[in-house]
């Protein structure tokens, strides 16, 4: 038996009264922080609120040694997942896998970025196109994909989610500042004229925490402030609607003439 | 009183500025037939050492273990000044190696000159070393002459008559002809041609100290019967007497090797690849010293007291002492301290160094053979890279004696790999264990030789030979995928077709990740198919990569990584981490995940990695060796002996020719078998042999072998007894 079991937004509280039946009836307990990670809490405290051990798994142990499906298939394993566990990871694969095997799955949602950040933005779920993930640039390795991507979403009038990669093995949470930085020097090598220092942008973070840092403003003025601990999200609005607008001016401190 | 050496040194620092009045040439020729004896005795001639030293002393050899070993390792720089018909001229010579073993000294050297004497020993012939380096020489636009050496020797060891002896030269000047017209530049390789009657060809013996041509002999009516009954009564000093080497070689260089302000005309559009009708390429094509500043290193050594000295040459503008120059590059600046030109052997410090001559720069810290010097804020498009044909084929292992050594050794290897191009260093901090490759066993004595002599006391491993891994079989389509699994590659592959493999082995299709379509015209004139020669990545270790996906999303942006890995595949390979090479990989299909975080190097290296090896594994992979091909030259007496040191060396004779009492012996043997082969063959033949060897690529290793010496490797690397089965990598 195999759960996937997704430990939502930020604090060990956050997984559902269901996730902490199927965890508590489980043999081994794994985690992989490398797609999200928890920052309200600790492995100690997620053991203790579960009264399990918790193994915490590299990308390597999951994807190439199967340490969570190996195990399954005579024991009862529970693999967590930050946020929602099939949403912005690469799981379903072993979905697939384990089907393959013969082994049972069961999936246990909890809250994910992809609503969280919609609904505290106060802009409409409806109106979002493609997401992205801005990745830490590496050698050969540069992608210019988010920027047109936000692009081709513009063109449909539709509001962009931009993740910030996440180097859990390395201590690295790209940052609002960061990912802003990127999709500039994009625009430095393209000039197409989509991120500009007059951009608005809308900069998240910690959702799911008690003081999550929501924050709406041109790119000049967001890239200059502090938004304090990881997880960093980025929102480039398409055209607003009247109430997403006067959303972002009162309760995201956006500029008032973006109400019109 | 002004000196005799001041006086020679004014005369040069006046002719440097009158350009037809310079001649740059080399002196090239197979390993033993004379060069640097040549070399001596024009610097004797023309004042620049005693005629006494000459000849005996091989006053070139500068090096100790030049001399110890009688042969010459570096290309040397001499310059003297030489009179003719009431001019007097500027004659730069570099002398260069003839071993295989340091063939790349050769190309660079080319690359300063203008013009080369090809020196052939009488006896031997065209041999197979001398065709190299008229190959190198040609393809850098350098006009010959031809110098047939040793006919002393023909005359008094092979007894030939004076017909036999102009029936000899005959044949040796059409052979050499023969190479010319087909290695020169289309527009040149008639005019190029050697012609007795025009006295592009000398005759004569280096070692006696005499030389002729024919407008020589119509001069002073010598003819051939004259020369050979000087030799035969042993009479040769009389000969030299009337008509001196120095005299007639240089007088043949004055008459038909070009000057810099002719012959740069025509090579600067070949090795320069910029706008020549820029200002930077009208100076160079008019060897104008008051342009901008374009020079090309060709040589770099350190002098003991010095420092880093760059030789190169001069194509346009001035260089200045003290001035600052820039490396294009590796986009340098740097202040040099002196400029300076050769006398004799000597190194004599100017002011400045025009257009058209060959410099020495003191203090140009970091140049690197084939860098391109020009002046800071008038940056110009780089010469043409320098092409070295052969590759290293032997490794050892070097560490030092002492570990107070262990940060000094490391200074002096990037030294030596500095200073000699074709030596490969491998610098590896964490274990101290350092590797150094070359092109043979000889090769790399020298080198440890020249650490030694740095002040860095080593010791070495016994040599490693270095293989290569490829394929004789095909596979595909073979699936490679990402940890993740959302990432796929499917690649089909095969062996690259031979001629393709030839193009990249001698540089007519350049190896590099490749950015426009330059290509592919000439990849398909050699046959690869139109819509593959469109799409040509990389070509990388003699082995392509070809996109034949359409319209793929992101493709584009893992481009990059798929070469990267590509690249990482060839260079340490399945079998057992030596290079692969000779391989076609067609990549057929990806599928990419959408999001730039889930496909980002984590996932496309490995993917593309594993692609490749379990395609390789899938594919009858094999293990190639390095093959030299081996000249021996030895007194009929001792033919059977030195055969048989061939034959137990599983070497492979291909050819056999006698000449008088000697015999010639042309053989092909693995490399792993020619270690000790030198002290082997001096006692197989008592030391009357002469021998040659020359890299003649990768073969093979034959199938009994195959799994001893993979084992052998993979023990020797720390990896598992076997290599893994295509399952392994594509599960
Ligand atoms: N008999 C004879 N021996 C020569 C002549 N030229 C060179 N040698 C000898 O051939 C050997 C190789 O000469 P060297 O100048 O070192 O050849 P390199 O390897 O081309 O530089 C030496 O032993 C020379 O003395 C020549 O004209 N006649
Ligand atoms: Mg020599």
């Amino acid at each position: 038996m195999l759960y996937f079991i997704g430990l939502g937004l930020y604090d060990e509280k956050d997984v559902s009264l269901k996730g902490l039946e199927a965890l508590r009836n489980s043999d081994k307990v794994y985690v992989e922080f490398y797609t999200a990670h928890l920052f309200g809490t600790t492995i100690s405290s997620l053991e203790k609120i579960m009264d399990r051990k918790v193994e915490i798994l590299s990308r390597k142990q999951v994807e190439e040694e199967e340490i969570p499906l190996k195990n399954a298939e005579s024991n009862k394993v529970a693999f967590l997942s930050a946020g929602d566990p099939l949403i912005a990871t690469t799981h379903a694969d072993m979905m697939i896998e384990a089907k393959k095997r013969g082994i049972k799955t069961r999936v246990i949602h909890s809250s994910s970025i992809l609503s969280a950040a919609p609904g505290i933005s106060g802009l409409q779920a409806y109106k979002f196109g493609k997401v992205t993930t801005i990745p830490f640039p590496e050698k050969n390795f540069f992608p210019h994909s988010p920027y047109l991507l936000i692009k081709n979403n513009l063109e449909q009038n539709a509001h962009t989610l931009v993740l910030l990669d996440i180097r859990a093995h390395e201590n690295r949470y790209m940052t609002i500042n960061q990912g802003l930085e990127y999709l500039l020097k994009v625009e430095d090598t393209l000039n197409e004229g989509i991120i500009t220092k007059n951009t608005l942008a809308i900069g998240l973070a910690r959702a799911g925490s008690e003081e999550p840092v929501i924050r709406a403003d041109i790119i000049k003025k967001l890239i200059k402030e502090d938004f304090g601990g990881p997880l960093h999200s980025i929102i480039i609005p398409a055209p607003l609607h009247i109430v997403e607008a006067e959303y972002l001016v009162a309760i995201a401190g956006a500029p008032e003439d973006i109400i019109n | 009183m002004v000196s005799r050496r001041d006086k020679m040194i004014n005369k040069i620092k006046e002719l440097m500025y009158q350009p037809e009045f310079i001649r740059n040439i080399g002196i090239v020729a197979h390993i033993d037939h004379g060069k640097t004896t040549l070399s001596d005795n024009l610097l004797a001639g023309a004042g620049m050492i005693s005629s006494e030293l000459a000849g005996d002393q091989r006053f070139l050899d500068f090096d100790e273990q030049e001399q110890a070993r009688g042969i010459t390792i570096d290309a040397a720089n001499v310059s003297m000044v030489h009179d003719y018909h009431d001019d007097e001229y500027l004659i730069n010579l570099i002398d260069t190696p003839g071993h295989v073993d340091f063939g790349g000294d050769v190309t660079r050297a080319m690359r300063a000159v203008d013009g080369a004497v090809v020196v052939v020993c009488a006896v031997e012939g065209i041999m197979p070393q001398t065709e190299t380096v008229l190959r190198q020489a040609l393809k850098e636009n350098v006009r010959p002459v031809l110098f047939i050496n040793k006919v002393d020797r023909l005359i008094n060891e092979l007894k030939l008559d004076a017909t036999e002896l102009q029936n000899r030269f005959v044949k040796v000047i059409a052979s050499a002809n023969k190479l010319i017209k087909n290695m020169a530049p289309e527009e040149l390789k008639d005019k190029w041609q050697v012609r007795v009657e025009d006295g592009s060809v000398a005759f004569g013996s280096a070692y006696h100290n005499w030389a002729i041509n024919v407008p020589i002999m119509q001069e002073t009516e010598i003819n051939f019967n004259d020369i050979y009954n000087y030799c035969k009564d042993d009479n040769q000093k009389e000969l030299a007497d009337r008509v001196p080497i120095h005299q007639v070689l240089l007088g043949m260089v004055v008459e038909h090797l070009p000057s810099p302000d002719v012959s740069q005309a025509y090579r600067v559009p070949a090795i320069w690849s910029g706008d020549l009708e820029s200002e930077e390429g009208q100076t160079m094509i008019k060897t104008n010293p008051d342009g901008p500043l374009a020079v090309m290193v060709t040589d770099v050594s350190i002098d003991k007291h010095a420092g880093e000295i760059a030789t190169g040459r001069v194509y346009g503008g001035t260089l200045e002492k003290g001035s600052e120059i820039f490396f294009v590059g590796s986009h340098g600046k740097n202040r040099i301290q002196q400029v300076g030109v050769y006398m004799g052997p000597e190194r004599v410090n100017t002011d400045k160094v025009p257009a058209g001559n060959i410099v020495a720069i003191t203090g140009a810290k970091n140049a690197v053979a084939g860098e391109t010097i020009c002046d800071v804020g008038r940056k110009i498009k780089a010469f043409e890279g320098l092409e070295h044909i052969s590759e290293p084929v032997v490794t050892v292992a070097v560490e030092a004696k002492n570990t107070k050594d262990l940060p000094k050794l490391i200074e002096v290897l990037r030294q030596v790999g500095k200073e000699d191009p074709t030596v490969k260093v491998e610098i590896n901090e964490e274990t101290g264990e350092h590797l150094i490759s070359g092109m043979g066993e000889l090769h790399l004595e020298i080198i440890a030789y020249r650490i030694n002599e740095k002040g860095v006391e080593i010791e070495t491993s016994e040599p490693i030979v270095v293989y290569r891994e490829a394929i004789s079989g095909t596979a595909g389509p073979v699936e490679g995928k990402s940890p993740n699994k959302h990432n796929r590659f499917y690649i089909e592959i095969e062996p690259l077709d031979d001629e393709i493999f030839q193009a990249i082995q001698d540089g007519s299709i350049k190896e590099g990740r490749v950015k426009g379509k330059e290509m592919a015209a000439s990849l398909i004139e050699l046959g690869l198919p139109k819509d593959q020669a469109r799409k040509v990545w990389n070509v990388y270790r003699r082995s392509i990569f070809v996109n034949m996906t359409r319209g793929i999303q992101y493709l584009d942006e893992i481009k990059e990584l798929l070469m990267e890995g590509f690249e990482s595949a060839m260079d340490d390979g399945p079998i057992a981490k030596e290079k692969v090479m000779g391989i076609k990989i067609k990549l057929m299909d990806a599928k990419i995940h959408e999001d730039a975080v889930h496909r980002g190097p984590a996932q496309v290296l490995p993917a593309i990695r594993k692609a490749v090896y379990g395609s390789l594994m899938m594919a009858e992979p094999t293990l190639l060796e390095p093959i030299q091909k081996v000249f021996i030259n030895v007194p009929q007496d001792y033919m059977g002996s030195s055969t048989r040191e061939i034959q137990n060396r599983r070497g492979q004779i291909v050819n056999m020719s006698q000449e008088g009492d000697m015999a010639t012996v042309e053989s092909k043997v693995p490399v792993a078998e020619m270690f000790g082969f030198a002290g082997d063959i001096r006692s197989a033949a008592e030391g009357r042999c002469l021998w040659s060897t020359e890299n003649a690529g990768f073969e093979r290793l034959p199938r009994e072998l195959q799994k001893i010496i993979i084992k052998e490797i993979r023990d020797r690397k720390g990896l598992s007894p076997e290599p893994y089965g295509p399952d392994h990598y594509l599960g």
